[in-house]
């Protein structure tokens, strides 16, 4: 983020270029929008306009609306890629990945699990000189995640 | 999806605009009267001319999950104005690396074992190798880095799937609508 006076003197933010208007010292989007940065401001003001980004800046802390911005460009970009589900599509994918993720670790601790068994099993009779280790962990409930976590979230 | 216009009641879009709710109007078969505060959110955060623009770029049988991902995003704006509905896909690409990791070193012990590697001091004996075949280890996520650094913001194109949305009543991951106080659309 830049303030106003570092960008180039005499050169209008992007935000003032796309809305041929006069970038002000005091301009709102001028930190958050270089004057090389036409493009991703042009995604913002197509999805949300111009004034909505304004109010919910207004809204935000000073010291947050950088994260503000980048969060508002990042589903514009994404709700531009795709119309229909925008971020909720990469929601949904992220889930459906967690999902996987969770049924492969099952499976593979529980492999691992039987094949330590049978490496046990194998060994000669006799003392045992070294202890049974167990090399899985109790696949715990608290260690997966619980889409009860993600329902409380972000609307908690 | 309600048709509001064919009781001659305005639908929500109309009343919040304060304007007459036409037979044709193409709010009406999203906002029903009786949800008001949908059309305000996404009234609120997107606009309504930005909607109707959005709307009539797609095809009839995509716009109801359109205005449903933007109620959506709109209410995680409303109730989060800082990162909206990017923080729950931060939280969520966390927990993907966290498994990820979980499952790249439990296919790394299984590596070890069937190769006979024992590394927790079992003596080196006859081994069964009953296991020929591991677990592949899923293909890394693609990790969602910001282009000037930092962030975790990146375009999600590696990460489209058409995954049906949770309010078609299909929903074996989980549901994403929130416990709010309104979690109904």
């Amino acid at each position: 983020m830049k303030s106003h006076r570092e960008l180039c003197s005499g050169s209008s933010c992007a935000a003032c270029k796309l809305l041929k208007r006069r970038c002000t010292p005091t301009c709102q989007f001028a930190p958050y929008f270089q004057s090389d940065e036409s493009n991703k401001f042009a995604k913002v003001h197509k999805v949300f306009g111009a004034s909505n980004v304004s109010k919910i800046l207004n809204e935000v802390p000073q010291e947050q609306r950088e994260d503000a911005v980048n969060s508002l460009v990042y589903e514009a970009d994404v709700r531009l890629s795709d119309p229909v589900y925008g971020c909720i599509g990469v929601i949904a994918s992220l889930q459906k990945k967690i999902v996987e993720l969770q049924h492969d670790l099952i499976l593979s601790r529980a492999r691992l699990a039987y094949y330590v068994d049978q490496t046990v099993l194998c060994l000669d009779d006799g003392a045992n000189m070294c202890p049974v280790i167990d090399m899985v962990e109790p696949f715990k409930g608290k260690d997966c995640f619980s889409f009860d976590q993600f329902t409380q979230y972000p609307f908690p | 999806m309600a048709s509001s216009s064919s009781y001659n009641s305005p639908c929500a879009a109309c009343k919040f605009l304060r304007r007459k709710c036409m037979p044709g109007c193409i709010f009406a078969p999203y906002f029903p009267p009786e949800e008001p505060q949908k059309f305000a959110n996404v009234h609120k955060i997107f606009g309504a001319s930005n909607v109707t623009k959005l709307l009539n770029e797609l095809l009839p049988q995509q716009r109801e999950d359109a205005v449903n991902s933007l109620a959506y995003e709109a209410e995680a704006r409303v109730r989060d104005p800082v990162y909206g509905c990017v923080g729950a896909i931060t939280f969520l690409q966390r927990q993907v690396e966290r498994l990820q990791k979980e499952l790249d070193a439990a296919n790394a012990d299984l590596t070890r074992l069937t190769c006979n590697e024992i590394p927790t001091g079992l003596p080196s004996t006859r081994v069964v190798n009953s296991f020929h075949s591991m677990v592949a280890p899923r293909q890394r996520p693609v990790r969602i880095g910001n282009e000037s650094g930092g962030n975790i913001y990146q375009t999600p194109q590696d990460f489209y799937f058409p995954y049906p949305p949770p309010w078609n009543g299909h929903n074996p991951s989980g549901n994403i609508h929130g416990g709010g106080a309104d979690g109904n659309f």
